[in-house]
């Protein structure tokens, strides 16, 4: 993609003209040209990292699909082919930043460090959210399309404001840069000059929507620009193109530019969720094409060629992630105790008369069912 | 007050079928019936309710739009200038939310605003409420919001053939239709007459008569109401279900009469109970009924909570036993009810 602007203050929003990518499928290091800031490789030790957390991402997303298939969760959104985007995204952080999910994010809670039962309690359907927001900087998963970002932005703000160098980051789909909260957490973001990076996970489908059917832009990361939001577009599956773009990002938004934008082209390799019919709306062949793609064998052939992985490594992280797994499946496997006097613990801080009239109910419901038992 | 004869002529359809049906029976008649949303097209629909519509009619008159849900009912509304009559799907009761600006500004008052000069004959789909164990934002009771905004109608079938009839009937309708679908209903079948309309939208339904109680229920807690119905009746007690079919316009008159006769009421709705349609028809039937009455009209409604995770929705939600429980509670001690001595 070219373009013809020539105004510096616009010049400095622009994405590169192609994704930035430092590793390419076969695992080669791709020089440097034509991108629009300097982006260079990482070290060997968090490429390391990040490849570790893929693996490990991997196993947690394939043992979810199968608890889903068992029955153990209600529905769940596979995030298998992304690995790079919600690994490589993640672990560029730090733990005093923020980060606003939405529901496909397991894999990015998972290497945030959260435990995956309670990464997995919305699916699950025992409860809203598994974890603790607050201790983990992380929000909970988000639904409704877009909203997080707005919640994002202001986050980013309170965080300015308080006079901390953390920074806000909120993923979201390409399906949901068209709904108007998008819109607006950029622009409010970009007006209070909030650290907030908005990371758009471009896997080319919003359920059976194409891209193409979607939006007309060039690319996503040009929709930064008409809101004065510095923007990049990075190869979505190569995981060192991910960290090198977010740590310029991170950069970006620390020295008090304001908020940044990332556009990553992926791919969904598995179906929207597991309720979803994909094959109604794409070809055997596309998906196959993207296998070739592979962020995981991307990296690791990097790493190998530079002996910066052996079999000896690779093995003790695959056994790693194996006994995830194998936890995991434990955990889920077991019936959860699920309280029904917990429906009324959080609907207020103090609560209604009304709330209590219908704690009471249920208790009495409760009592009266438990007679009969006895 | 209609209770709805068998259909002559009919082939036994799944809700969601018959939705699908009359959706294609409307495109068929009239060209500028247009039906678009998040996933309508190749793939369907995520219930698969307009499945087929692009194949058989084209692009042109079934399409995906993009992902934002203020823009579908907007474009929809700027469509309706032209003459179009648009059918477009929210795809699940809570992604209605961001809508909301454009149907409570625009949809309900644009008629008004315009001095009557604008119509818009469109027609807004709300897949909605409980029981299928789905994660939150998926299972919404939003009836209230809509029916409590003047200038929507607000539709609620309950069976295959009203589905049908009645989404037919929103189609034709200059006014703009609020089409709440109950999700648990989507996979019930039963036999639906294509040719025959049934009742006309504005009239309740006596779904099962009965002379000592009567329940008034509305799209997901019909089978409920039904099902209490029965189990009452092996406790001795005669209930009637009525089926309001429609929020608005409400058959209050229907309930009025059907009450008056068994002199005493339980409002069944899925929704919270606080500040909704079940305390509307309650104390309308209060001031109407007051002297029919034998006990105070009860409510049995969703808890005063955020729709809960999955595993807790069976408590949520308002069930035969809670139905049950409010039958007992209409006072059968007291003086033997006498009927409407008004006449
Ligand atoms: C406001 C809103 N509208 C509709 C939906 C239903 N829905 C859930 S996921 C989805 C597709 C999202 O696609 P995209 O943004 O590309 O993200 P992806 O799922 O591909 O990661 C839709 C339409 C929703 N959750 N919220």
């Amino acid at each position: 993609m070219q373009t013809t602007v020539h105004d510096p203050a616009i010049e400095d929003l622009l994405p590169s003209a192609r994704p930035v990518q430092l590793i390419d499928p076969t695992g080669a290091e791709v020089t440097q040209t034509g991108t629009r800031r300097p982006y260079v490789m990482p070290d060997a030790d968090r490429l390391q990292d990040v490849w570790r957390h893929m693996v490990i991402g991997r196993r947690f997303d394939l043992q979810a699909t199968a608890l889903t298939k068992q029955g153990r969760l209600a529905v769940y959104p596979s995030s298998r082919g992304q690995e790079a985007c919600q690994v490589a995204a993640v672990r560029a952080l730090t733990e005093r930043d923020w980060m606003f999910p939405t529901y496909r994010e397991s894999m990015a809670l998972v290497s945030r460090g959260i435990d995956p039962v309670e990464v997995l309690t919305l699916l699950r359907g025992s409860a809203h959210c598994g974890y603790e927001p607050m201790t983990h900087r992380t929000a909970a998963q988000c639904t409704p399309l877009a909203t997080q970002l707005v919640h994002a932005a202001g986050t980013a703000y309170g965080l300015k404001r308080r006079g901390e160098d953390s920074v806000a980051l909120g993923f979201i789909g390409d399906g949901a840069t068209s709904e108007g909260d998008f819109h607006e957490a950029l622009n409010f973001a970009a007006v209070f000059d909030a650290p907030a990076i908005f990371f758009v996970q471009n896997n080319k489908y919003a359920i059976s929507v194409p891209l193409a059917k979607q939006t007309k832009a060039p690319s996503l990361a040009y929709k930064g620009i008409g809101y004065g939001v510095a923007s990049e577009q990075v190869d979505g599956n190569d995981p060192a193109a991910v960290l090198a773009v977010m740590d310029a990002a991170l950069e970006h938004c620390r020295s008090g530019k304001g908020p940044f934008l990332v556009e990553a082209h992926t791919y969904r390799m598995d179906a929207h969720t597991n309720a979803d019919d994909a094959t109604r709306y794409r070809s055997g062949d596309e998906v196959c094409a993207w296998l070739d793609r592979d962020p995981i064998a991307r990296l690791e052939a990097y790493l190998r060629s530079r002996g910066l992985l052996n079999d000896d490594q690779a093995n003790a992280v695959r056994q790693e992630a194996e006994a995830l797994a194998s936890d995991l499946r434990d955990r889920m496997n077991a019936d959860p105790v699920v309280d029904p006097m917990s429906l009324f613990d959080n609907v207020f801080q103090s609560a209604t008369p009304q709330v209590e009239d219908a704690r009471a109910m249920v208790v009495r419901e409760l009592q009266a069912a438990d007679e009969v038992t006895r | 007050m209609t209770t709805i004869d068998a259909p002559v002529r009919t082939s036994s359809l799944t809700f969601a079928k018959a939705i699908n049906q009359a959706l294609r029976d409307a495109m068929t008649e009239n060209d500028d019936v247009l039906v678009f949303g998040e996933d309508v097209g190749t793939l369907g629909g995520v219930f698969r309710i307009t499945d087929g519509l692009t194949r058989d009619f084209g692009e042109d008159r079934c399409f995906d739009t993009p992902l934002a849900e203020s823009g579908i009912v907007g474009f929809a509304i700027g469509l309706c200038y032209n003459g179009f009559r648009p059918v477009v799907e929210m795809q699940f009761d809570a992604f209605a939310y961001p809508a909301f600006e454009q149907i409570a500004s625009h949809v309900a008052k644009m008629h008004n605003r315009t001095a009557g000069n604008v119509t818009l004959p469109m027609v807004i789909r709300v897949p909605y409420a409980g029981g299928i164990g789905g994660v939150e934002h998926h299972c919404d009771s939003s009836e209230g919001y809509y029916a409590h905004t003047p200038g929507l109608k607000v539709y609620t079938p309950a069976t295959p053939q009203d589905a049908y009839w009645m989404l037919r009937e929103a189609i034709a309708d200059p006014d703009p239709v609020i089409f709440m679908e109950p999700k648990v209903l989507y996979w019930s079948k039963a036999d639906v007459d294509t040719e025959t309309p049934s009742a006309p939208v504005g009239q309740a339904a006596v779904r099962r008569p009965g002379k000592e109680v009567t329940l008034v229920a509305y799209g997901p807690s019909l089978p409920v109401s039904l099902k209490a119905a029965e189990a009452a009746a092996e406790e001795g007690y005669d209930v009637e279900v009525v089926d309001l079919r429609s929020i608005v316009p409400l058959d209050d008159k229907s309930v009025m009469e059907s009450v008056r006769r068994t002199g005493r009421c339980v409002v069944v709705s899925e929704a919270q109970g606080f500040a909704g349609v079940a305390g509307e028809l309650a104390s309308r039937i209060a001031e109407r009924c007051f002297h029919s009455l034998a006990a105070p009209v009860l409510r049995v409604s969703g808890l005063p909570l955020p729709y809960p995770a999955p595993m807790l929705e069976h408590t949520y939600l308002p069930g035969v036993d809670r139905i049950l429980d409010a039958i007992d509670r209409l006072q059968w001690d007291d003086e033997p009810f006498v009927g409407d001595n008004r006449g």
